[in-house]
């Protein structure tokens, strides 16, 4: 197990360097236009003012320069200054973190709340009236793009119904209700159906039928037996939907514009404002990276079969 | 029987569909890019099926034009990153050793960044434009494809047919294409096609953004993003793409859903 997590952790290595390579010379390609960009709004400005910005940007030097100086401030935290506001990166990004993760946890946990019982209970009562509605309410969820649900929530609960609000501040938790919503939509409709057939396929399986045989009662063999396996198929949809959920959060947090770093990004791209475009890609993936590193090692904490290949020596 | 039933169906509807999106310039009413402001925000009424936006645009008819935009830019990236990522999987798994360590240490960049954020990253480094849009998303897509790909050739390349095939001197790149690309090709055309509904989604989103499509240009995503400042006047400029959007994703949906339930011979 240990030598498990020491090997998962070097490997990580060579993905953080390609994460910072990769993100910072796309940037780079188109990096110059942002000197234009910053000195559109000033009317005309001559070459030789902005060649004393990039100077000072430090977007004259050579590229492998750049890259190096800059791999080191991202190591000790100094991502460089936004080329708009003049704030410090790393600052505004930490800043913002935390309205995105709460958006995060919040629709994360109402997606299992809703969709674990619900899945269960379609699997249960498989092929009845409720099964099929509870199918085709999920196959709905899954076709609907997720800003169409934004807007339409917004519309019917904000605008008609006058519950919610659309926009506010975060210390009121009625405004994280319509966002986290969206969230919700989407990522529960898969997580219903994924939980249904897991546990469809467990209740076909030979212990469950000697379970039964044995006298003891179905809610005992699928709140003991069943809901492991339950378990590892929603750690897996959890850290998959990690990665929609970091990114999806960019059009949610546009629309009902809540201040994360996924409305950081929309507006930075729109601006072309780059060190927060790179710090927003650079740390989403490698939280990204981590949690898909947490959900392997959980992984293996609860299931022994995986436990045994990995011992295998493969 | 009933499985080839429902395949026919929903690929009937699939075909409905396409036949539309590539007639969609002859058939469509009105002129999508013609401004006429008098007419503009008009309610859906018997002249304007579904209403006009903000420019006095027949929706209609947008939507109509917008659907050759979506679905052909989907059906492009969808071709080429799973033409893509077969081609490396099949290689990758067929020969193993280095070249299969390599090729998946390149895979393993580009999934360690999450889709639509890598996508974000590349739309800004290339500008807007629905094939830009398409580009960034292919950047990343195409290494599911060879990763399953790779996992299925591992399963099949030591299969006495393609041993016996390597016995009598048949050429690798002849066993690859002949014997194992078949093999593999139906569970690639399931993943494919329960793939374009997000694919849709995923590329309608960027233009949402403003990082697809441009305006004026006829997508659903960018007529949503144009009309959601006026959900509460006119909410029919924000419905009518999304709900295309809707349709086109879930009729993609039961397709790709009929295409695994007829191939997949474990039911």
């Amino acid at each position: 197990m240990h030598k498990y997590i020491i090997k998962r952790c070097i490997q990580l290595i060579p993905i953080l360097f390609w994460i910072t390579f990769l993100s910072f010379s796309m940037m780079h390609i188109t990096a110059d236009d942002a000197v234009d960009m910053f000195y559109e709004q000033s009317g005309a400005v001559s070459e030789a003012v902005k060649a004393e910005k990039r100077k000072e940007l430090g977007l004259d030097k050579p590229f492998f320069v750049q890259y190096g100086s800059w791999v080191t401030g991202v190591l000790t935290g100094n991502m460089g200054t936004s080329f708009i506001s003049n704030k410090l990166v790393f600052e505004t990004f930490i800043d913002k973190l935390s309205a995105t993760v709460e958006l995060m946890l919040v629709s994360l946990s109402m997606t299992l709340l809703i969709a674990t019982p619900l899945g269960v209970l379609a699997a249960v009562k498989q092929n009845t009236a409720l099964d099929y509605l509870l199918r085709f309410t999920s196959f709905i969820g899954n076709s609907l793009p997720n800003f169409f649900v934004a807007l339409l929530l917004i519309y019917f609960f904000a605008l008609k119904l006058e519950w919610l609000p659309i926009m506010g501040n975060q210390s009121d938790w009625h405004t994280v209700v319509l966002p986290a919503g969206t969230l919700t939509i989407a990522m529960g409709a898969k997580y219903m159906r994924q939980i249904r057939s897991v546990v469809l396929e467990e209740l076909e399986k030979a212990y469950v039928a000697g379970a039964r045989a044995r006298g003891i009662p179905e809610s005992t063999i699928l709140l003991h037996s069943v809901m492991k396996s339950v378990c590892i198929t929603v750690i897996t949809l959890a850290a998959l939907s990690c990665g929609s959920l970091l990114g999806g959060t960019a059009i949610v947090e546009s629309i009902f514009m809540w201040d994360g770093v996924g409305k950081m990004a929309v507006d930075a791209i729109l601006t072309r404002d780059y060190p927060l475009i790179q710090a927003y890609v650079i740390w989403m993936s490698v939280i990204y990276v981590m949690v898909n590193l947490a959900a392997d090692l959980a992984y293996h904490y609860l299931d022994p079969r995986i436990r045994l290949e990995e011992g295998d020596g493969r | 029987m009933k499985r080839y039933k429902a395949l026919t169906f929903y690929g009937m509807l699939i075909l409905l569909l396409l036949v539309v999106a590539a007639a969609a310039p002859y058939i469509v009413p009105y002129d999508p890019y013609a401004q006429n402001l008098p007419t503009a925000l008009e309610a859906p009424n018997g002249i304007h099926w579904l209403g006009t936006d903000r420019y006095g645009r027949d929706i209609f008819s947008r939507v109509l034009v917008g659907a050759q935009t979506t679905i052909f830019s989907a059906l492009l990236l969808l071709s080429v990153i799973s033409v893509f990522g077969i081609f490396i999987g099949i290689i990758s798994g067929y020969y193993g050793g280095w070249i299969d360590t390599v090729l998946m240490r390149i895979t393993d960049v580009f999934l360690a960044f999450p889709e639509m954020i890598f996508a974000v990253a590349v739309a800004a480094a290339l500008g807007g434009g629905i094939l830009n849009a398409a580009a960034a998303l292919a950047l990343v897509a195409w290494t599911k494809y060879a990763r399953l790909a790779r996992g299925l050739v591992f399963t099949v390349r030591h299969m006495p047919y393609i041993v016996a095939a390597r016995m009598n001197g048949t050429k690798n790149s002849a066993i690859m294409s002949r014997h194992i690309l078949p093999n593999i090709a139906g569970t690639m055309f399931v993943t494919a096609a329960l793939d374009m509904g997000t694919i849709i989604m995923e590329l309608a989103g960027l233009s949402f953004l403003g990082l697809g499509a441009m305006p004026p240009m006829a997508e659903w995503g960018a007529m949503m993003n144009n009309g959601r400042s006026m959900i509460q006047t006119a909410p029919w400029v924000v419905v009518s793409p999304g709900a295309a959007i809707f349709l086109t994703v879930a009729i993609f949906n039961l397709f790709g859903d009929s295409v695994r339930d007829y191939l997949d011979p474990k039911q």
